[in-house]
Formats: structure tokens, C-alpha cells, sequence
């Protein structure tokens, strides 16, 4: 019998085939990125010392009960009404003397908030409110104090405040950090964000 | 006639491809290798609510994630609709909270243990009761940065 070689496999389109399976690899494989609202917590607080007390007219209440509906300051509202009831109240500045707020726009109404620096938004919620509504809401609330934040930083700064952050945890940007780090204080500083979130009621 | 014939050099000689697909097939390994699958897989359903102040969250090492929901269709039957956590891959109750947390600060680098953030990824149609107790258990543990994770889109869809 004659001696026959194996013919040789032609393995040329085997880069190919696996080219195509890299690609196919780096098409699906999507890193992504959660994002959502950030908040801090309070921390527990064991000491028997009186926490100071607020004036009435510096605190805001939204309540979101147990069916949905929302509550500014024991009277019922809109969803859609919230985030200008929110600004309304924070940008009040109605204080005089010590407490007045030079960059404050709103009414001046001596019923609402003194300043920003003083003025508290409560938000309190039934044990059965559902969490969709709550998130709802406390978006509404994180928006009011970005669109007043947003106000000062174009004033001053001629940038939206996000867009400050933004660029700021970039890690790409090259720009002076320190400055930046600088401006967002102060307009943090501006309005601060005293959101409470008091523990719901039974 | 020579006895020596000379050799045609006729062009130059092909690049042998042979080692090609050992190249791709690294690169390709390394991908597979590199790319990591969703390391929990949910016994919750978990519908994010939407919101659109939102921030990212990036260093996705430094987050700790507690689900919570109603149990996903097919464990119902053997543990009913009330909303429950989930923590890693297990259901857990309020208690465990403060456990998980400590847990997952150990696996950490001592540099990073107060870098942490938790992301609550809660369905939307859970009650806030759940959450605040939650949320007081984070309080307890001392782990105060946390994340309502949420979908991207205008707040009012969580209204319908």
C-alpha cells in the first residue's frame, strides 16, 4: 500500500472565525453604570442634648400619604405644582438684619422661609406609601435646589452647577481642580441642601 | 548544465499567519476573562422607579447593593408577595442588614471601608415601610452614604 500523508488543514480562516468571536464579545459586553439619587443619611443621634428649634416658617412639610396623595404644609397639591412650591420657599429670604439673603429672588413674604441657609424641607411618608411616589417626589425636591443652585452658578460663574460636578468627578479633566472645588462650595454654601427625611409615621 | 541550480527568487516570501489566531484567541480569552457577568441573580422583582436628578455612580467596587421587591413569579408560591430584601443571592430579613454591611466592609481595602456607598435598589411598588426600616438598619451600621438607584426618565412616570 502506498504511504498517504494526511493532507494539511488549511487553517488560515481560523482568524477570521475568532476575530469574529472577539467582536462579538466586545459588542455585547456593555459595562454599565448605575445612576440614581444620592442622599446621606442622618447618623443616630444618642445624646439627650434638645435639638435647636426651628422657627415655624422655616420649615416645610411635604407629606406623602399612604395613597399617593401629597401634602404641602397640611394643604393638598398638584405633583406638577411641587418643584415651584419647593423654590418658592427656599428662595424666599424674607429675614431681615442679620438673617437677609442679598441673593435671594423670591416674594420677601414674611410667613415663608428667612434664607435659604435656615430654610428645612421635611419629608415625611406613611409606612404603606408606595416607593415610586416617594422617589417622585424627593426628585422633584433634589430639582428645585438644582434649579436655584443652577441660577447662582450662571450668575456667578457663567456654568451650570450639574455641569460643575460634572466636571468635576471627571477624572479626565485637567482644568484647575482647586478652583472648582472652590466654586462649588459656594454655591453649596448658598444653598445648602437640608432635606430631612424624618422616619414615617405608623 | 550546473549542478548547482540557482535558487529563483522570484518575490518575497509570504508572512506566515500561522500564529495569527494564537494572537486573537489571547485577545479574545483575555475579554471573556476580564468582562464580569452579573454576579447576583435576582429573586426580586425589581422595577426602578425614575427619576432624573440623578448622579452616576461610578468605582462600581465601592458600592454594596441591597435589592428589595416582591419575589420574582416562580418563588411565590413557596414565599408569598410580600415585599422581601435580598441580599447577594439570598432573601434576608431586616436584621441581617447590619451584618451584610460589616461583611462587605471586610472584603474591602482598609482605605476604602468608609468610601462605601450602598445602592438600595428597591422596586417601585414596594412600600416605605420596608425602606425606612431599611434605611434605619444603614443608620445603625453607620453606613449613611446611600443611592436610590433609578431609571432615567421624567418623575412623573412613576405617578401612573
Amino acid at each position: 500500500m502506498a504511504k498517504r500523508s494526511a493532507p494539511e488543514v488549511n487553517a488560515g480562516s481560523m482568524a477570521d472565525i475568532a476575530f469574529l468571536l472577539l467582536i462579538f464579545f466586545l459588542v455585547t459586553t456593555t459595562i454599565e453604570t448605575d445612576s440614581g439619587i444620592t442622599r446621606k443619611l442622618p447618623p443616630i443621634d444618642d445624646s439627650e442634648e434638645e435639638p435647636p428649634i426651628l422657627k415655624e416658617r422655616n420649615i416645610f412639610i411635604v407629606l406623602v400619604n399612604s395613597s399617593g396623595d401629597l401634602f404641602v404644609e397640611d394643604e393638598k397639591m398638584e405633583f406638577r405644582d411641587l418643584r415651584q412650591a419647593a423654590i418658592d420657599f427656599l428662595d424666599n429670604g424674607g429675614g431681615t438684619g442679620d438673617e437677609a439673603c442679598d441673593y435671594c429672588q423670591g416674594a420677601k413674604d414674611p410667613k415663608s422661609s428667612d434664607n435659604p441657609v435656615k430654610a428645612v424641607i421635611s419629608l415625611q411618608n406613611d409606612r404603606k406609601t408606595q416607593y415610586g411616589r416617594y422617589i417622585a417626589v424627593q426628585n422633584e425636591l433634589v430639582a428645585a435646589y438644582n434649579e436655584l443652585r443652577d441660577r447662582e452658578a450662571n450668575r456667578l460663574y457663567n456654568m451650570d452647577f450639574t455641569e460643575m460636578e460634572a466636571t468635576f468627578n471627571d477624572p479626565e479633566f485637567l482644568g484647575d481642580k482647586d478652583k472648582l472645588k472652590e466654586r462649588i462650595s459656594v454655591i453649596k454654601e448658598m444653598y445648602p441642601q437640608k432635606l430631612s427625611e424624618a422616619e414615617p409615621k405608623k | 548544465m550546473s549542478k548547482f541550480k540557482k535558487k529563483d527568487d522570484g518575490g518575497t516570501p509570504a508572512i506566515s499567519t500561522a500564529s495569527l489566531p494564537d494572537i486573537v484567541f489571547m485577545l479574545l480569552f483575555f475579554f471573556m476573562v476580564v468582562t464580569v457577568m452579573r454576579d447576583t441573580s435576582l429573586k426580586v422583582q425589581n422595577i426602578l422607579p425614575f427619576a432624573d436628578q440623578v448622579e452616576k455612580l461610578d468605582k462600581k467596587n465601592l458600592i454594596m447593593y441591597i435589592y428589595a421587591g416582591k419575589p420574582s413569579p416562580r418563588y411565590q408560591e413557596t414565599f408569598g408577595t410580600e415585599a422581601r430584601i435580598q441580599l447577594n443571592d439570598k432573601y434576608a430579613s431586616v436584621n441581617d442588614v447590619q451584618q451584610f454591611i460589616k461583611e462587605e466592609r471586610l472584603s474591602k481595602r482598609e482605605e476604602l471601608q468608609d468610601k462605601l456607598t450602598t445602592a438600595l435598589k428597591v422596586d417601585k411598588e414596594t412600600n416605605m415601610g420596608l425602606v425606612s426600616d431599611i434605611k434605619q438598619e444603614l443608620r445603625k451600621a453607620e453606613a449613611l452614604k446611600i443611592n436610590y438607584t433609578t431609571k432615567e426618565g421624567a418623575a412623573e412616570l412613576n405617578l401612573e
